[in-house]
């Protein structure tokens, strides 16, 4: 019954966005270059603030955050990136995403540390393929495809791959060893 | 009126998985021959609530397989029919293959046909042999069912029958396919349109049912509405009447046929439930519930109305509610706790006929004691005890009791017995597994555990130190390995089972005397007592039950191990120290020196260690919440919880971190 309700809900969106030419984005700024996400996975936004850390992980999480009773990770996504670090300021804020894990099976809460929340957009794909001399300084396998919106270019981000976090986890456990 | 059946399925297997369980038992506790009637109408009872739920859901097979149970329930109901051993012990194999088939059902997946085929001709060798003996009380058999070609019944349902969910129309479909069948409609106590109350039933039947029917089959479709219907069967005899051999031979109606045809009908309702499990909980825990949540909000308002104009000669007031607000807040927490406890005897029950089979198999006789039934524990326990506590029982009946002929060489009753007691203490709860059989033999696991290399050669052990050994893996002294255990898993696994759940077990025991097993669990999962510590600007909490004590020590006791690790001695015993601050990576910890901080002696698989903090702060009970719902896990560390402040606070998980530090 839900499911079969899910899938006619995503349809309409889709038959809803073809008119608009696209889908929308929510679009943030991380060491000045914009990048977006799907809006639907946008639970919600909230100013940063401490988190508790978690021993022993890799060092783009930042900690554990009480999300109105759940635990949530936070990640910093200037880190995960490999961008250059900076001290957090008050535009600095936490995007918290719903991401699948298990090829969709699951849900997971995490949070997102960026610098600044930009705009929401409705912008069409283009296949990052198709643009081969991409240049950018991030790791090329989080980002899902490309998007014009107005004068910008929008980096759109995978969120499911980029949150992976055992995957990562497991990554970063196989690298201490070595 | 087409209702979409399968929402209901989760509740069905679930009240039906119950039903088996009364069955069982029901079954375990009837005396052979001296048979309680009310006990067998209470297996009847559950039998038949299956059959009709089953039947309603469309699982035919299931309902036709208990149909033929009951009927040879409703025999021995009716004392028609001796209880036998043989008999019980049939009806216990149906309860298991009803078990297997609900099982099934409930899957979606097919049930093992020629186990269902087995078993239902064992029943109809049953019914088929013991009820001439018995002499069934034939001349009214012979005149309800054999005799007969029909009946006419008359069927005149109380006007509120419809209320209680019962509807005639559906009684007299299921009539009309046992026969031919003709209606006639009283309609004379019809009211006015305007007087008709649309949930009264004002029809009465006169009902012409031709065909040869048994009378039980009839009374079973009014089982439900017996009460609330006026109600007379009368049988029309045929005008020419059958030989009295034919109608001896039609003497077991109904009950041959049906299964073969074992049609799939629940293909339709296939999507068996999902794997989330419910809970029962009695209305009392809810009214408390209620009364408590009524309490609070009294609480709350009076505490708004008071800050709405807040003046400091209120404050006394205030802090009258603040601590009112705390009382009912504590009280709510402790009500809402107990809607997840359920009494143990939901993994005791099995036991009876655990202990009833496998010492039949090993041609032994123990009785099994079992009290403190009622005692509460969390349902998840419950769920993840069931194994430990089986293989610990199996174990008793297979190691620990001897056979007749051994006990009574030994001086012992012929019978031995096994005790299960559960109890509460201290806030934990206490499960307590005696047998009286032969015990542990201190020299047998000596010499085991030397030759398996467990311990060295001449090795000064305490009884108490060999009979641990039994819990170490790789570990098993049964010269042979039987069907029961031997099998591999070990006691270790029992032990580490029921560590997982935050739990302890023991084992005293006496060379030719018995053994007591003592299983120490926690009340509930979701709460723990824990002991806030710091380290650095970290808060971390330890679980209570693994504090020994906390000291602070002086430089003197401290030894430095070839310059790398650190130990301390305490009471002529050398204990690690673990800084919890290097093996979490903590920056800033404000203890560098051992003496300026504090050392929490913790204890995991019964070796101590001193675990180096910053400070205590404070012991409070903490909710578990899980890292891995959104995370993932980490180790040293079992979970999360929210303090106060509303900030995170990580649980440590004791033997986790232990095992770490030594890595380190």
């Amino acid at each position: 019954m839900n499911a079969t309700a899910a899938v006619e809900n995503s349809e309409q969106h889709d038959a809803y966005h073809l008119k608009e030419d696209g889908d929308e984005y929510l679009t943030f700024r991380l060491a000045n270059e914009e990048y977006g996400v799907d809006i639907l996975r946008v639970r919600e936004i909230r100013g940063w603030e401490n988190v508790t850390r978690i021993p022993n992980s890799p060092d783009f999480v930042k900690g554990v955050l009480n999300l109105r009773g759940a635990i949530v990770p936070i990640m910093d996504l200037r880190i995960r990136f490999d961008l250059p670090q900076e001290e957090y300021t008050p535009t600095t804020v936490v995007v918290v995403l719903s991401v699948l894990v298990n090829g969709g099976e699951k849900e997971r809460i995490v949070g997102v540390v960026v610098d600044a929340i930009s705009d929401v957009v409705n912008a069409k794909m283009t296949d990052i393929q198709s643009t081969p001399d991409f240049d950018a300084s991030i790791e090329i396998e989080y980002i899902r495809g490309l998007a014009t919106a107005g004068e910008k270019m929008l980096m759109l981000v995978d969120v499911d791959k980029l949150l992976n976090i055992e995957e990562d986890v497991s990554h970063f456990e196989h690298d201490e060893t070595e | 009126m087409s209702v979409d059946l399968a929402q209901f399925h989760q509740v069905f297997f679930e009240e039906s998985f119950e039903g088996l369980d009364i069955m069982e038992s029901g079954l375990m506790g009837l005396d052979l021959g001296d048979a309680d009637n009310e006990e067998i109408n209470t297996i009847f009872r559950a039998a038949h609530s299956i059959k009709g739920g089953s039947g309603t859901f469309g699982f035919k097979e299931i309902a036709d397989f208990t149909h033929v149970l009951e009927t040879l329930l409703d025999e021995m109901r009716d004392g028609r029919r001796q209880v036998t051993r043989e008999a019980v012990d049939a009806l216990l194999h149906s309860v298991d293959v009803l078990r297997m088939m609900m099982d099934s059902a409930k899957d979606d997946t097919d049930s093992d046909k020629d186990q269902i085929q087995k078993q239902l001709k064992e029943l109809e060798g049953i019914l088929g042999s013991g009820s001439a003996t018995t002499g069934m009380s034939a001349p009214d058999q012979v005149a309800s069912s054999g005799g007969a070609t029909g009946w006419n019944i008359r069927f005149i349902p109380e006007p509120d029958m419809m209320v209680t969910g019962n509807d005639p129309l559906k009684i007299i479909r299921e009539l009309a396919e046992l026969g031919e069948i003709e209606v006639q409609t009283h309609t004379e106590k019809l009211p006015n349109l305007a007087e008709l109350n649309p949930e009264d039933c004002y029809l009465g039947w006169d009902i012409r049912l031709t065909g040869d029917i048994a009378e039980d089959v009839l009374k079973d479709i009014f089982l439900w509405v017996e009460d609330e219907c006026e109600l007379s069967m009368q049988p029309i005899l045929a005008a020419v009447t059958g030989s009295p051999t034919t109608t001896e031979v039609n003497n077991q109606p109904a009950m041959v046929e049906p299964v073969q045809e074992a049609v799939n009908k629940n293909a339709e309702a296939k999507k068996a439930a999902a794997g989330s499990s419910s809970i029962r909980v009695g209305i009392d825990k809810i009214d408390d519930l209620i009364n408590m949540v009524g309490e609070l909000v009294i609480t709350q308002s009076m505490l708004s109305l008071l800050g709405e104009e807040f003046s400091i000669e209120k404050l006394e007031k205030l802090q009258d509610g603040l601590v009112q607000l705390e009382r009912h807040t504590r009280e709510l927490q402790e009500s809402v706790m107990l809607i997840r406890m359920l009494p143990i005897s939901f993994s005791f029950s099995r036991f009876p006929r655990l202990v009833r089979d496998l010492s039949a198999n090993l041609g032994k006789k123990i009785e099994l004691v079992m009290s403190g039934e009622n005692t509460e524990i969390d349902k998840t326990l419950i769920e993840k005890i069931g194994d430990p506590l089986v293989h610990l029982v199996r174990n008793s009946i297979d190691h620990g009791i001897e056979k007749p002929e051994d006990r009574i060489k030994a001086g012992k009753p012929e019978t031995g017995t096994i005790k299960l007691n559960a109890f509460h203490k201290g806030g934990n709860i206490v499960i307590e597994i005696v047998d009286d059989g032969k015990g542990i033999d201190p020299t047998a696991v000596l010499n085991k555990a030397i030759e398996k290399g467990l311990v060295p050669a001449g090795a000064n052990l305490t009884n108490q130190q060999i009979n641990d050994l039994i819990f170490q893996p790789g570990f098993s002294t049964a010269k042979e390995i039987t069907d029961v255990s031997g099998r591999g898993v070990g006691m270790d696994v029992v032990r580490k089972n029921i560590t997982s759940l935050g739990g302890a077990v023991e084992i005293q025991s006496t060379f030719g005397k018995g053994s007591v097993f003592t299983i120490r669990l926690p009340l509930t999962l979701a709460i723990l007592d824990g002991q806030t510590v710091i380290v650095g600007d970290e808060i971390y909490i330890i679980p209570l039950v693994s504090i020994v004590e906390s000291i602070q020590i002086k430089s003197e006791i401290i030894n430095k191990v070839a310059g790398k690790g650190e130990t301390f001695k305490l009471r002529d015993e050398y204990i690690p120290i673990v800084r919890l601050s290097s093996v979490f990576g903590i920056p800033n910890a404000k203890a560098k020196k051992l003496e300026d901080g504090l050392l929490v002696v913790v204890e995991a698989d019964r070796k101590p260690c001193g675990l180096f903090v910053d400070d205590l702060l404070s012991q409070q009970q903490v909710v578990i919440k899980s890292l891995e719902q959104n995370y993932q896990r980490v180790d040293g560390v079992s979970g999360a919880t929210i303090l106060g402040d509303g900030s995170v606070a990580l649980i440590l998980d004791i033997p986790g971190l232990l095992r770490m530090s030594v890595r380190h």
